[in-house]
């Protein structure tokens, strides 16, 4: 048989076997919106783990990641770096977020706004600026799921035709099972990509070197500048590292469908003990840039270094394996866009059509229109993905330096009284402005800095001093927080 | 609300000093430690000792716990 069919075969039956274990995990349950959105908030700590390492390494980690390495150089550390220093926020302020989503029965991000600063206008920007940033990122995953499945197939299958399939199985287990289904694929996928991350991170620099360290050798004696900021970049120095690394370790948790993820656990206690675990599983990404920087050396030249690891991981192992490690890189990219999917398309519905429209829906009204929802969203993203060439790097600088404005109104919200609504309204949109203008007239790095971090800092600025300003405000929260505090 | 304690918020800070403010420093390919440029084998190392603050941070937290009202859903046990 041809290597290309067999490697297809195997990636196709690992995403259908992801579709098959997604589409039972709805089954006999009946998907209300509680259920659908945040699966009756109910899960412990192995399915918020599973559901959480599930949505963060995405197929940045696995294609980006190592593509980076390979192209940049020192840079690429910026990931390891806030991938651990996320977690030592969220310890703080995720059990607070789900404290709140319990009181108030929250869903999405948006919810969580309404309620503390109770302007439903605001409430609405947010859902409006968190669905514009997931359509990127969601371009993204589809953009590595296309990348794979034609580098896999040796061309044989072009990127269009595999994203469509894919991103039709996506949409067919988010309908049937919603967060519940998300969960159960990524046991599946989260398994494969410690298999695939342990076996070509290890197995790659000993076939070629006999080893990690005569690798980083090789590397050090020929390319030593390429193994410390700035790298091969002319200007990602440290000033950016640590701009960039404050930036994504803040706005890490304000991705709506993080956030939302939140409000699945049984406990504010659960989400503490999450945190303390989930540094440990970031120990995959070292692996995926030992193979990045291998490729520097044996097949330099790439035209874009997205394409490192799997042109590699095709040049030394044989097919079965390559389609291994295709189809883990296909969940990778398929799970996170299930999760964006299902946000984007609950927070249409819920924190803008109704909020603004349609008051009187009721809530399995607003579900089946969030299911409508998922199938435009969905088409939108796809054609995104087919008409642009965008490369993975782009497209995630841009989402996160504007999904990171909706820090300083959560977490002056959770544990600062004299915030008010306007500080927060007038902060987010100068914060979503100022990048927005930075990135679309490519002043990243800014002076050195990360374009979004120095938006971010504006933001803070604004809704600080525009709170201070304006008269004191009754937080939403208010009330029974006392009464908790009390007893 | 919980407020987190000063002790806790301390242990925070360490990785934030040691990952992230503190790049200059460690930011060379030598020594190479166990193979790896020292940069590298510097991250790496806080992935564990990241862990571990936060762990030390929880006992912090659980030790309090006594004092919260069950029900409230911050201490309960699963």
């Amino acid at each position: 048989m041809k290597p290309s069919v067999v490697a297809i075969a195997i990636i196709f039956g690992i995403i259908l076997l992801g579709a098959v274990a997604g589409l039972f995990a709805g089954v006999r349950r009946k998907m209300n919106l509680e259920q659908w959105t945040v699966a009756g908030r109910g899960f412990g700590l192995i399915f918020v783990w599973l559901l959480m390492a599930g949505e963060i390494y995405t197929t940045f980690a696995f294609l980006g990641a190592s593509g980076w390495a390979y192209s940049r150089g020192g840079p690429v550390l910026y990931a390891l770096g806030y991938l651990t220093l996320a977690y030592v926020v969220s310890f703080f302020i995720l059990p607070e977020i789900w404290e709140a989503g319990r009181r108030f029965t929250l869903h999405t991000e948006a919810d969580f706004f309404l309620q503390r600063y109770g302007n439903k206008y605001l409430a609405a920007l947010v859902a409006v600026v968190g669905v514009a940033f997931i359509v990127p990122y969601l371009q993204l995953q589809l953009t590595g799921l296309g990348i794979i499945v034609e580098v896999a197939s040796f061309q044989a299958i072009s990127r269009p035709v595999a994203m469509t399939i894919a991103f039709l199985i996506v949409a067919g287990f988010v309908l049937s099972g919603g967060i519940r289904s998300v969960a159960w694929v990524s046991v599946l996928k989260d398994s494969l990509m410690l298999i695939a991350a342990f076996s070509i991170g290890i197995g790659i620099p000993y076939h070629y070197f006999g080893g990690i360290g005569p690798m980083f050798k090789a590397l050090a004696q020929t390319k030593a500048a390429h193994l410390t900021m700035p790298g091969s970049t002319a200007n990602l120095g440290h000033a950016w590292y640590i701009s960039s690394v404050l930036l994504s370790a803040l706005g890490f948790y304000m991705w709506p469908h993080a956030f939302g993820s939140v409000f699945t656990a049984r406990s504010g206690d659960t989400l503490r003990r999450n945190a303390v675990i989930m540094p440990l599983y970031g120990i995959t990404l070292p692996l995926l840039l030992f193979v990045g920087y291998t490729a520097i050396l044996v097949i330099p030249g790439l035209k874009s270094g997205d394409l490192s690891l799997l042109t590699l991981v095709r040049q030394t192992f044989p097919a079965w394996f390559l389609g291994v490690i295709g189809g883990a890189g296909a969940l990778t990219a398929m799970v996170p866009a299930a999760i964006l999917i299902l946000t984007a398309a609950t927070l249409f519905a819920k924190n803008f059509v109704r909020l603004l429209f349609r008051p009187a829906m009721k809530d399995d009204e607003v579900a089946k229109l969030a299911k409508v929802m998922v199938v435009v969203i969905t088409g939108i993203a796809l054609y995104f993905a087919v008409r642009s060439s965008t490369t993975l790097v782009a497209l995630l600088l841009l989402a996160y330096a504007g999904i990171a404005q909706f820090f300083p109104g959560v977490v002056l919200g959770l544990f600062w009284k004299r915030v008010t609504m306007t500080g927060v309204f007038a902060g987010l949109v100068t914060g979503v402005g100022i990048t927005a203008y930075l990135l679309l007239s490519k002043h990243d790095p800014f002076f050195g800095l990360n374009a979004g971090f120095v938006a971010l800092s504006a933001n803070f600025a604004v809704t600080v001093a525009a709170s201070v300003l304006t008269p004191i405000q009754v937080s939403g929260f208010e009330e029974r927080v006392e009464q908790v505090a009390a007893t | 609300m919980t407020k987190p304690t000063t002790a806790a918020l301390l242990l925070a800070c360490i990785p934030f000093l040691a990952v992230c403010f503190s790049v200059p420093l460690w930011d060379r390919i030598d020594p190479m430690v166990l193979g790896l440029p020292f940069n590298l084998f510097w991250l790496m190392c806080w992935i564990p000792l990241t862990s571990a603050c936060l762990w030390g941070a929880y006992r912090l937290h659980a030790s309090r716990r006594p004092e919260n009202t069950p029900g409230h859903g911050e201490g309960e046990p699963e």
